[in-house]
């Protein structure tokens, strides 16, 4: 697998990690520290060589307020060293940047010089003890020295850890926690409130155009059949079409129920509720203790869950009984569908559930089942309302 | 029979009044929205009104909504409500209004079987509850207590019932004598503590009790 970010290459097995370019990558950027922080202390010196103290001190929040930019480029150019995630765009970039600006000058920069100083510098001068300290014992700067090299490995896990969390931490003040996250739930949502418009010109332009037409066709073939000899071979044809178009009725009433629910858009979630339930083969309690109306999106989800629940259950639970219940705990819509089936529900196994879950992940749900061999199957759906 | 009309399809709008004339009722007005319904039964008088749930201006259920506040206003006004679906939470709303004397809620594929639908308006007309057959269906899969206690022939008997079937159509359509039926029909009665007084009332109070 391919690591994205310092600390994610942290958790690898020590030699490949060792092998990886990651601690250079993080030494490249501890050792970036350097850069600002020598122009810092030039600037600081240059203000107070040039001016009188009263002055100097004006100066110092005027050039800080100047570099912000700069320092929120440099920040956002090296965090690729350790961290390969784009930064996403977020709307209050300019107050993040200053952010990162001051967080840096008051504190990381100079943590970075000193974790850098005391992680490298240290072995180094344990190895290279033979040389700076020629007046010691060989056999104590020899094991000075192998002390040093044993160090090395220690010190690319601590420069390491050091880069990956700076770099989160300069992640987590240039862009919130969650926010690409967001942005692709609001972006699903958004797509599903578009399926959800289609669904319902579909079947309005259903319902106002062949459904009319069949209705108006069956009545003509009824009207016709009145004026035939009940015995003749024509009254036999049309008695014969007129069936044919009772029954594209009835499968076009089917099919326009699974497009869309004009109950639910109408009368609420308990009405469509009690309705589908009523279709289903496996006789259903249903008890929905709602005052109101529910936000739509929350409704047509519910609605959703509960379809698909009771057609799953009636094609797989062998249930003789089944339960619906509804009801909003602290801002929460909480449904529950319960059968005593044969249980077994794999929520890996069909798509209904993995559907279910997916559907539900957009209007920030839950689906949690128990459904042990041998039933009972109880489903619950937790979905907010705010 | 002086009947309105309120259908927002004019091909089906039309076929209905000529239907309904052919069979000697005189259709004193026919509309095409909730609001022009309302106005119609106020002018006219009818003595029952055909109507679609699904109108003008909403598209929701109007029509539905028009009935109602016209059974609210005159509760022995005759009201057949019709709709491409039918639904137990809008037969249940409609035979709330006035006790569920003279109403009908048909699917709008009945028109089709011309007699059966006149003879279904003709019983609304009369007092009678007319539910649809496919209504019917979904209340016998629920489970429901009181219902519980009926046998399925009790059970089969009462959807019949609730279909606004008199005790002679029940006998037929069962294979069964007419006396059979009422020895039926009076242990539904018992078993759902219909009051023996609310003597006529009470097919209608049973298909309320199949509802609810």
């Amino acid at each position: 697998m391919l690591d994205r970010t310092a600390l994610e290459a942290l958790t690898q097995r020590p030699m490949t990690f060792l092998g990886s370019a990651w601690p250079w990558r993080s030494a490249a950027y501890l050792l970036g520290s350097a850069v600002p922080g020598v122009a810092a202390v030039a600037v600081a010196l240059a203000t107070v060589a040039l001016a009188t103290v009263p002055l100097g001190l004006l100066a110092v929040p005027v050039v800080l307020a100047l570099s912000v930019p700069l320092v929120a480029w440099f920040e956002r150019r090296r965090l690729r060293l350790v961290d390969g995630v784009p930064l996403p765009e977020v709307p209050d970039r300019r107050r993040r940047e200053a952010g990162v600006a001051i967080m840096t000058v008051l504190a990381l920069w100079w943590i970075d010089l000193i974790m850098l100083a005391f992680t490298v510098a240290g072995p180094v001068v344990l190895i290279l003890s033979p040389v700076v300290q020629p007046t010691t014992a060989w056999q104590i700067a020899t094991a000075a020295s192998v002390a040093g090299v044993l160090l090395l490995p220690v010190a690319a896990y601590t420069i390491t850890a050091w880069g990956g969390a700076r770099g989160a931490m300069v992640r987590a003040v240039l862009a919130p926690q969650g926010s690409e996250l967001a942005e692709v739930l609001r972006s699903r949502a958004r797509l599903v409130d578009a399926f959800e418009v289609e669904r319902r010109r579909i079947e309005r332009d259903l319902h106002d155009g062949a459904q009319q037409r069949l209705v108006s066709l069956s009545m003509t073939l009824g009207l016709a059949r009145l004026d035939l000899p009940d015995d003749s071979s024509a009254a036999q044809l049309v008695g014969r079409a007129h069936g044919e178009a009772k029954q594209a009725l009835a499968e076009l009433r089917e099919l326009i129920r699974g497009v869309h629910s004009q109950v639910l858009t109408d009368r609420g979630l308990g009405a469509a509720v009690r309705d589908v339930a009523g279709r289903s083969p496996v006789p259903v309690d249903v008890r929905v203790e709602l005052d109101g109306r529910l936000p739509a999106p929350v409704e047509v989800t519910a609605y959703y869950v509960v379809s698909e629940a009771l057609a799953n259950l009636a094609k797989h639970s062998r249930a003789t009984a089944a339960a619906v219940t509804a009801r909003v705990e602290g801002g929460t819509l909480v449904v529950e569908v319960y059968d005593d089936g044969v249980g077994g529900a794999d929520p890996g196994g069909g798509t209904g559930l993995t559907g279910l879950a997916d559907r539900l992940s957009v209007v920030g749900g839950r689906l949690s089942l128990s459904s042990p061999a041998g039933g009972p199957t109880l489903i619950r759906v937790e979905i907010p309302c705010g | 029979m002086r009947v309105v009309i309120a259908e927002d399809a004019v091909l089906l709008r039309e076929g209905l009044a000529g239907l309904l004339e052919r069979f000697g009722h005189s259709v004193v007005a026919q509309v095409g929205d909730a609001p022009a319904l309302v106005a119609a039964v106020g002018e006219h008088r009818p003595d029952a009104v055909v109507t679609d749930v699904r109108m003008p201006p909403g598209f929701a259920d109007e029509g539905l909504r028009a009935a109602l506040e016209l059974r609210a206003r005159d509760p022995h006004l005759a009201v057949l409500v019709l709709s491409q679906y039918v639904e137990q939470t809008y037969a249940a709303e409609l035979l709330e209004s006035g006790d569920g004397a003279g109403i009908g809620y048909l699917l709008k594929d009945r028109i089709g079987d011309v007699r059966e639908f006149v003879e279904a308006l003709d019983r609304v007309a009369g007092g009678g509850t007319v539910v649809d057959p496919e209504v019917v269906r979904q209340l016998l899969r629920r489970r429901r207590d009181p219902l519980a206690r009926l046998t399925p022939r009790e059970q089969q008997v009462l959807g019949l019932i609730a279909e606004g079937r008199t005790n002679a159509s029940i006998a037929k359509e069962l294979f069964v004598t007419e006396a059979a039926v009422a020895k039926h029909i009076a242990n539904i009665f018992a078993k759902l503590d219909l009051p023996p007084e609310s003597d006529g009332h009470r097919r209608v109070l049973a298909v309320l009790a199949y509802l609810r």
